[in-house]
């Protein structure tokens, strides 16, 4: 388990992290989110021991990062922002420094390391210098870093940034499967990669924790939860489509985009629309091109709440 | 003790993969050649020793060992690297040491690479090898010293350049403490015993003794001292803004 009590940064008269308390239970995929600036990176770093906190306590597996650091750390895998490394080394170099800082012995360095070059698929460029590699390769680098000696604790500090679809799809099928027993932390700015790994999220804004759910309880808090979008021929006459949908029951309000053709449909509190809508598409035989029902929008959901807190 | 090897031989093998270490040794000794035979005139003096060889050791390690000196932390810090380091199961004083020791054998491995001069003298005549030896080791302790002060302000500043002018200033102080040109700062208002302190600080005062082969182990405890202090003084640097 890791656990953060009141955990405060200040730099002089700019309060970075501002009492941030939580903890993670083995299993969990916490994905911290926030703005830049938050205090993501700066949270990340006091449970890593590289930023000492100006008040509070962060815990790793029941050692202080304060009190017990070296043990702490020794439990922990850590990607920095950027995913720092020796750029004149090789990732073969890189890793077997890293296995021996770490302390493993001969044999497990050795198994360790073939797993992770082939879980990050590294063995490609194994013999070529750090610098001369790709971003997405530097980025696996640092993740086979962090893994390196089978931590029970990773916390990664942007993991996919710079990475291409595909690349990411990787890393997170990587953090999928040493999901269950592991305790993991990232922190993103992709929301869809809240819900594809993540099962909670927090959301902290100037520094103090704004949110902390699932994703899916996160999304059922958007405005377009249960929604229905409609888009429409381009030559459809908005107006008697609008009108029709406005008699119909269990609606709150519609919101159309007039050059898409596009309206959205709102519903009550808790109504289920998309039947009624279908129907009455049939019966008036619509130009309708396209039908969704919208789960949500992460996004807008991360908007609303930070900017309230920004507002506050 | 594992983590210290660890981090000092990745560091020694840092400055082989990069022209860095090819091109400082090469420097290093032309101009010790230079120094030797031109300014020191090593044939024309015709002893057979080293002392016109060691005599300019401090004056070239005041400029050279800054150069080695001020990436330590200064590019550790701007790579970020240092983020990574910090969050290994290292401590502060492992860390510091590791760095310190790989810059130090880096620049033992320059001094031993003098090694043809020492073989020109015993060919030419017969010298006082203990002499010699005394003076190598002299001047490593010397070397050693410098390093550490440019550690300590290596770790202070995110920039190398000015990290390399400060080293060269304090580097400069500590070696002609002993001369009017510091001590006359001091001895206007300062009281004697201060002056006398300050005085007893010059590295070129216990160097000059071990390069005449008085292997007097006040002075090796003085370079040890001297590294040790300035360690430590790194050690706290590095902890008030490791993430600054």
């Amino acid at each position: 388990m890791i656990k953060a009590e009141a955990l405060t940064k200040k730099y002089g008269s700019l309060t970075a992290v501002d009492g941030i308390s939580f903890q993670v239970q083995p299993g969990e995929v916490l994905g911290f989110l926030g703005p830049n600036g938050a205090g993501k990176t700066t949270t990340m770093r006091m449970f890593a021991g590289f930023v000492p906190p100006t008040s509070g306590a962060a815990e790793i597996c029941g050692y202080s990062i304060e009190t017990h650091p070296t043990d702490a750390k020794r439990l922990l895998g850590y990607l920095p922002e950027g995913a720092p490394s020796y750029g004149e080394m090789t990732p073969r170099a890189f890793l077997s420094f890293i296995a021996r800082i770490r302390g493993l012995s001969t044999r497990e360095a050795t198994e360790r390391t073939d797993d992770v070059i082939e879980r990050l698929n590294l063995a490609r460029v194994l013999d070529q210098s750090i610098e001369t590699l790709s971003k997405g390769f530097r980025r696996r680098v640092g993740i086979a870093q962090a893994i390196l000696h089978d931590p029970p604790v990773l916390i990664m500090d942007e993991p996919t940034d710079g990475l291409d679809p595909n690349q990411k799809h990787e890393v997170r099928e990587l953090i999928r499967s040493m999901s269950p027993d592991k305790i993991i932390v990232i922190s993103t700015h992709i929301l869809e990669e809240v819900d594809a790994v993540c099962n909670r999220a927090i959301i902290i804004s100037r520094g103090r924790i704004v949110a902390d759910e699932t994703p899916a309880t996160l999304i059922n808090r958007s405005r377009f939860h249960h929604a229905v979008t409609m888009r429409f021929d381009n030559a459809a006459d908005l107006a008697p489509i609008l009108a029709a949908l406005e008699a119909l029951d269990g609606i709150d309000h519609l919101e159309s985009d007039e050059p898409n053709t596009t309206i959205t449909a709102f519903p009550a509190h808790g109504a289920s629309i998309l039947k009624d809508i279908s129907a009455l598409a049939a019966t008036e035989d619509w130009p309708l091109e396209q039908l969704d029902l919208e789960s949500g929008r992460l996004d807008e959901v991360f908007r609303t709440i930070t900017a309230e807190s920004e507002a506050a | 003790m594992n983590a210290i090897t660890a981090i000092a031989t990745r560091e020694l093998r840092g400055y082989f993969a990069t022209p860095l270490a090819y091109v400082f040794i090469m420097i290093f000794l032309a101009m010790m050649g230079v120094f030797t035979f031109y300014l020191g005139g090593f044939y024309e003096r015709g002893q057979a020793d080293l002392a016109p060889f060691f005599s300019f050791h401090p004056w070239l390690y005041l400029f050279l060992v800054p150069a080695i000196s001020m990436r330590l932390w200064a590019e550790e810090r701007k790579s970020g690297n240092i983020e990574l380091l910090m969050t290994l199961p290292v401590t502060m004083t492992e860390a510091v040491l590791g760095k310190f020791l790989a810059a130090w054998g880096f620049t033992a491995v320059a001094l031993a690479l003098t090694f043809p001069i020492w073989i020109t003298v015993n060919y030419l005549g017969e010298p006082d090898n203990g002499v010699i030896l005394a003076a190598y080791i002299g001047s490593l302790l010397m070397a050693g010293a410098f390093l550490a002060i440019g550690a300590c302000i290596s770790a202070a500043n995110r920039n190398q350049v000015v990290a390399f002018i400060i080293t060269v200033v304090i580097c400069f102080v500590f070696l002609l403490s002993g001369f009017p040109l510091v001590l006359d700062f001091f001895s206007g208002w300062a009281p004697q015993a201060v002056v006398d302190s300050v005085a007893s600080l010059s590295f070129l005062t216990h160097f000059n003794s071990l390069s005449k082969g008085v292997l007097d182990l006040r002075d090796i405890v003085y370079f040890l001292l001297v590294i040790a202090a300035w360690l430590q003084a790194n050690t706290i640097v590095l902890n008030m803004k490791k993430a600054d």
